[in-house]
């Protein structure tokens, strides 16, 4: 799966969580574990990389972390910040 | 030093402009003169504001017209030797403008548009301007006769609008009755019935120079309401489709000085619908300011023919909050500005 995460490098993330989006003025609020996937993906990380920087991180099997990383794609699409190419 | 006239002082739950335009004047680091408050309403609350305006004068309501507005200026001037007044109700500048000449020679330069200019981007054709210059619009329709009113049931939701203020969403044929006719006893005919446009709304404040360029665009989103819509807190934003829209509007009307953009960007097909341009400063205008924009600075040196030297640039971000406070003034006074119309030297009372 190859998503297009050009609007997430615009956005203003905070280390406390807050996002905000500064075309539409959206503000959401993310977990620690969102934070670190979309640094993760700004930085250009692969799925796999990002489901190693969790598993590293935290203390969940393969299986949680991928499912985590999918339900946060599927939020990030969701609210118009990704879409899939 | 320069004297301004700034009307819109009222501050209320739903505000008018003149109070955030009058601080963001004086908190400009340029900023050398008096401002005088002309307000309609002896209990308009920013003019009980003794920091805020050094004098305040009553005006007659705008249906008085032209000539009673005129003679009262003429009267305020020999006071107060206004260099610029800034108009900000939808209601007064047509008389504004119809007087924009004798102003002139008195000495009070203004930076509005001409009655053409105002009229093309009334509610009433707005349509029409949106179709000249390519921008999306919700369908409007005029009603000018309660006994008129020909919406249809699969067109519900619709918004009912007053020509100058108010709007109201009817989910049913007798709502529609009955808003038309709640508007028209307000704000008279004719009342517009415009298509809804499921969405969020963005909006941004421009000045123009009057040769159809931008000079200058500040983007917001609301992001906390009142029960009347208004945005009650609101945050700065950078949005480059809403300031196309406005480059178009602005361009299209060769527009001078202040206008408001309101836009929906539609659930439905992801595009900006224009809703309205107002033609004057929003009364969320302190944000801009606070967010590195300061429009009603720049009108300033615009209206007084200056140079405009001054690099602005706007940040995203930036989050504002209206809150209520208490203003203690005498009773003397408010009867005074009642009875006299005035009020001088403001800040030296009480």
């Amino acid at each position: 799966m190859i998503i297009d995460v050009h609007k997430l490098k615009e956005l203003a993330i905070s280390e406390s969580g807050l996002i905000f989006d500064p075309t539409s003025g959206t503000i959401y609020t993310s977990n620690s574990v969102g934070l670190l996937i979309l640094g993760a993906l700004r930085d250009g990380k692969e799925d796999i990389e990002i489901r190693n920087l969790i598993l590293n991180d935290y203390d969940v099997d393969e299986l949680t972390a991928e499912r985590d990383i999918y339900d946060f794609y599927n939020q990030l699409r969701g609210s118009g910040m990704v879409k899939d190419v | 030093m320069c004297n301004i006239g700034i009307t819109g002082l009222n501050a209320g739950d739903s505000p008018a402009p003149g109070v955030a335009v009058a601080r963001c004047l004086t908190e400009h680091p340029d900023w050398s003169g008096n401002i005088s408050g002309m307000v309609y309403d002896a209990l308009e609350s920013g003019g009980l504001d003794r920091k805020l305006a050094s004098s305040v004068y009553l005006l007659s309501y705008p249906k008085a017209g032209k000539d009673a507005l005129l003679e009262r200026i003429s009267y305020i001037q020999k006071r107060e030797a206004l260099d610029v007044i800034i108009p900000n109700l939808d209601a007064e500048l047509l008389n504004f403008i119809s007087i924009r000449e004798e102003l002139a020679d008195m000495g009070i330069r203004m930076f509005i548009p001409s009655d053409e200019q105002f009229k093309r981007r009334s509610k009433v054709n707005l349509s029409k301007l949106a179709a000249e210059i390519g921008i999306n619009t919700p369908k409007t329709r005029l009603v000018t006769d309660r006994s008129h009113i020909d919406v249809r049931q699969d067109e519900l939701p619709v918004m009912v609008k007053g020509l100058f203020y108010d709007a109201r969403m009817a989910y049913t044929l007798e709502e529609v009755r009955h808003h038309v006719h709640k508007i028209a006893s307000m704000w008279g005919y004719p009342v517009l019935i415009q298509q809804f446009i499921e969405g969020e709304e963005y909006n941004a404040a421009v000045v123009g120079d009057g040769k159809g360029n931008l000079l200058a665009v500040a983007g917001m989103k609301k992001l906390v309401f009142t029960d009347k819509g208004k945005g009650w807190a609101c945050v700065s934003i950078i949005n480059e489709d809403l300031n196309e829209l406005a480059e178009q509007a602005v361009s299209a009307l060769a527009w001078p000085g202040a206008m408001e953009v309101e836009a929906i960007k539609s659930k439905k097909d992801g595009k900006f619908y224009l809703i309205e341009l107002n033609p004057r400063f929003p009364a969320w205008i302190y944000l801009a300011k606070a967010a590195g924009m300061n429009l009603p600075h720049l009108y300033l040196q615009l209206a007084l023919g200056k140079e405009i030297t001054e690099k602005m640039a706007y940040r995203s971000g930036v989050v504002f909050t209206n809150y209520t406070t208490n203003l203690i003034t005498d009773l003397d006074r408010i009867s005074t500005l009642f009875t006299n119309g005035e009020v001088d030297y403001y800040a030296k009372a009480v």
